[in-house]
């Protein structure tokens, strides 16, 4: 791999999905390095949830090679794989744009639940568990210890025995990246966490996302419209436009990049600006679109 | 107001003038018609009052209606103590306040009265309740009766274990009780399926005749007694479940519902035409009774057996029998309680629920769904299959008859009127479904229809179940608080 200095921990290699006649990703290939936060940015419809559906295993890529370079379990090539094994084998987490938490399941139990292969081999595949033995009882304990320590980290531990669903909106984004974090992942996949969270929130969930790079060590894939959140916390930003990959660098180099800019604000529109506008809009990056 | 009531008791009217108005009569030399007018216009006068009752109720109201139908209310339920009471064949006075003929009609009048004047009470004290509040209160009982299982619980079975030598326990008593038993185990094996994993099985009764026919056919050509063939009965209605799992999987919600829809008829059909295996429609006869450690329960043994009164030097009694049946049913449906309420704190239990509410987010998270789904299927079949055995060696006969869509259907309203995976739910549902129509049976013909009148109310009113609310199978603060949060 011809790698920058961080090792790589996801290599994309001319991933293409075809729905029917639809081409919804175009021969892109780009590479996410452990311990940093790769963002995938794009206007709608470019194609980031898709690419994130072939990572996690919920659709088939028509064409390409995902290789995950896991830290422990050496080289594992993704798209051979069945959607729940991913997460069980390759130890890929992510969370989904509209929030998809167990909510009739109280916070606490949403959490144990994602430990639920740790657990499964603990209770001897529930046999031992029907017993009451010791040892599912530890491991119990051990998830339920796991679980306040990302409750904590998310400041729901007041709220651990709440219905999920009853949880304010901000509370669940948190919830569902503390439950993505609870399968101890070494990849995790964000879709929109941001979505819908008011600058305060989402200035936490910055600093929440910085804190699981910086202390957990694994790498992070973000799909985000927020730009102060891409542009605030990002190592290297991915830019997708109908399919295609336009752009891929550093957050300045994106920034300036031309073609990011021609696709978010569309080339006719920035002749009818005034110059001095289009200029801020470019430092920008865009305003967040619609 | 007066147009709602018209309107009412115009539909009453309708529905009564042919249903109720006239009635055949068999007289010597053939049928006449007798005509009960009297009752069809009692009918429409009550409905049209009791809606102008609930307008105004509506609207806030509540003085007038409860002055009303206040006294309406201590007036019928002393006319009916009064004729209650009475020695059997006077008429006891006071006959001008009991609307109707039927006595279980005139309770139900009496019923909705008393309803009616709680709420106008209700209504004059704390104000008008919205729907909005009824609901909650009624969430909050609902969480109530859940803590107070734990004390309540221990009670109704206390009052299950004494039953049969109460006073009161009859024959009869005791076939409803055994009848209502089967049932609440069929409910709570069903409940694993429906209430924890969330799929749809309309084809339960499948596993409930795997079960039946594979005791009786290995108890009639092997010879071999209930307590061996019972694990047997076990695992065949098992793997039913699995066979069924494997292909329906993929399917969700409507589409699973189908599908176990036409398992349940396919097993039926299969039951009725392989005559060589089954013996088709006649079915099969002469299953052996259970045996309590190898001692029947028969007035005389044959030679080298002795029997249960012989060795307990007890008077033989044709009740032992049922008794010691109404006992194992008890047992097998404590065991599947008890086996649900543990397998709900483990991981399979919890991964059941997950995926009920997500299954996306459960393979998301690295749970095998294919997995899952078949434990759920297998574990439900497994405790519908020891119900089947039951069934047959209770019988002693079994035919394709008895393994009808209606049984699976009485089966999941049971699951379903009690509240989705609640296991007390399916015991008030269980006796309220079974019971109602022994209740009932006083209306003769139109047992069936007051029976899904009462369904329907039912479902009106608390369209999650009896007792729809869930406690957390885990919790980090130990509280034992009623629902937490927003409610």
């Amino acid at each position: 791999m011809t790698a920058d200095p961080p090792a790589p921990l996801l290599t994309v290699e001319h991933l293409t999905m075809r729905f029917g006649g639809l081409v919804a990703i175009d021969d892109v290939s780009f590479q996410a390095a452990d311990c940093e936060i790769t963002a995938i940015i794009g206007p709608n419809g470019a194609g980031k949830t898709t690419v994130f559906n072939c990572l996690t295993g919920f659709y088939k890529p028509t064409v390409g090679r995902l290789t995950l370079h896991h830290p422990q379990k050496g080289d594992i090539l993704l798209e051979r794989m069945e959607g729940f094994r991913i997460a069980q084998k390759a130890d890929v987490a992510r969370t989904f744009q509209n929030i998809r938490l167990f909510a009739a399941m109280s916070v606490l139990e949403n959490l144990v639940v994602a430990q639920h292969n740790a657990l499964m081999r603990a209770s001897a595949y529930t046999v031992g568990g029907l017993l009451g033995l010791a040892r599912y009882r530890n491991a119990e304990s051990e998830a339920v210890e796991r679980a306040r320590y990302w409750l904590d980290r998310v400041g729901l531990t007041d709220r651990a025995d709440w219905d999920a669903g009853n949880l304010p909106y901000g509370d669940q984004r948190r919830l569902e990246v503390a439950r993505a974090m609870c399968t101890e992942p070494v990849l995790l996949c964000l879709d929109e966490p941001a979505a819908g969270l008011n600058p305060r929130e989402s200035q936490e969930l910055n600093e929440l996302l910085l804190f699981i790079r910086d202390e957990h060590r694994i790498g992070l894939l973000l799909i985000e419209h927020d730009m102060n959140v891409v542009m605030g916390i990002s190592d290297h930003i991915v830019v997708l436009d109908y399919g295609r990959l336009i752009s891929d660098g550093t957050p300045e180099e994106v920034r300036a990049d031309p073609a990011v800019i021609r696709a978010y604000l569309g080339e006719e529109e920035d002749e009818d600006l005034p110059p001095e506008v289009a200029r801020d809009l470019a430092q920008q990056a865009g305003p967040a679109e619609g | 107001m007066f147009k709602e009531a018209g309107l009412t008791a115009l539909v009453v009217f309708g529905l009564t003038f042919g249903l109720v108005g006239f009635k055949t009569h068999d007289v010597p030399g053939g049928l006449t018609i007798l005509t009960r007018f009297d009752q069809v216009a009692m009918a429409t006068v009550l409905a049209f009052v009791g809606r102008i009752a609930q307008v105004m109720l509506r609207e806030g109201r509540a003085k007038p209606v409860l002055a009303a139908v206040g006294p309406f209310t201590l007036l019928v339920l002393t006319a009916l103590l009064l004729d209650a009471f009475a020695a059997p064949d006077t008429v006891a006075p006071m006959a001008w306040a009991r609307p109707f003929t039927s006595p279980v009609v005139n309770w139900i009048v009496l019923i909705i009265a008393t309803i009616m004047t709680g709420r106008a009470a209700w209504a004059l004290r704390h104000g008008l309740a919205g729907a909005a509040d009824r609901e909650a209160a009624m969430d909050r009982v609902g969480a109530k009766v859940q803590q107070a299982a734990r004390y309540l619980g221990p009670v109704l079975l206390a009052v299950a274990i004494i039953l049969p030598f109460l006073p009161i326990a009859d024959r009869r008593l005791l076939d409803i009780a055994i009848l209502v038993v089967t049932y609440i185990m069929l409910g709570w094996g069903l409940n694993i399926v429906v209430g924890l994993a969330g799929l749809l099985d309309l084809g339960y009764v499948a596993f409930y005749a795997v079960g039946a026919y594979s005791f009786a056919l290995l108890a009639t050509n092997f010879d071999l007694g209930f307590w061996i063939c019972l694990p047997f009965a076990g695992v065949m209605a098992a793997t039913a479940g699995v066979l069924l799992g494997f292909p329906v999987l993929r399917l969700r919600g409507d589409y699973l519902a189908i599908v176990t829809l036409g398992f349940g008829e396919m097993i039926r059909i299969i039951l009725l035409n392989w005559y060589e295996f089954t013996n088709g429609p006649d079915g099969i006869s002469g299953i052996p009774r259970p045996s309590f450690f190898g001692l029947p329960f028969k007035r005389s043994a044959p030679e080298g057996v002795e029997t249960f009164h012989g060795f307990f030097d007890l008077t033989y009694s044709p009740l032992d029998r049922i008794i010691f049946l109404y006992y194992v049913i008890l047992v097998l449906a404590l065991i599947t309680n008890l086996f649900t309420l543990r397998i709900r704190k483990l991981p399979v239990g919890r991964a059941w629920e997950a995926l009920r509410e997500d299954e996306i987010a459960c393979r998301s998270l690295g749970i095998n769904p294919t997995n899952t789904k078949l434990t759920a299927f297998s574990i439900g079949a497994m405790f519908g299959g020891f119900a089947g055995s039951f069934f047959a060696t209770r019988q002693g006969f079994i035919s394709p008859e008895s393994f009808t869509f209606i049984e699976s259907a009485v089966i999941l309203s049971i699951v379903v009127l009690g509240g989705m995976g609640s296991q007390i739910g399916v015991v008030l549902a269980a006796v309220l479904l079974i019971g109602l129509p022994e209740f009932f049976r006083e209306l003769q013909q139109y047992r069936m229809l007051a029976f899904g009148g009462a369904m329907v109310l039912i479902m009106v009113w608390r369209p999650a179940g009896l007792l729809a609310h869930r406690d957390p199978t885990i919790r980090l603060h130990g509280g034992k608080g009623v629902r937490e949060g927003p409610t």
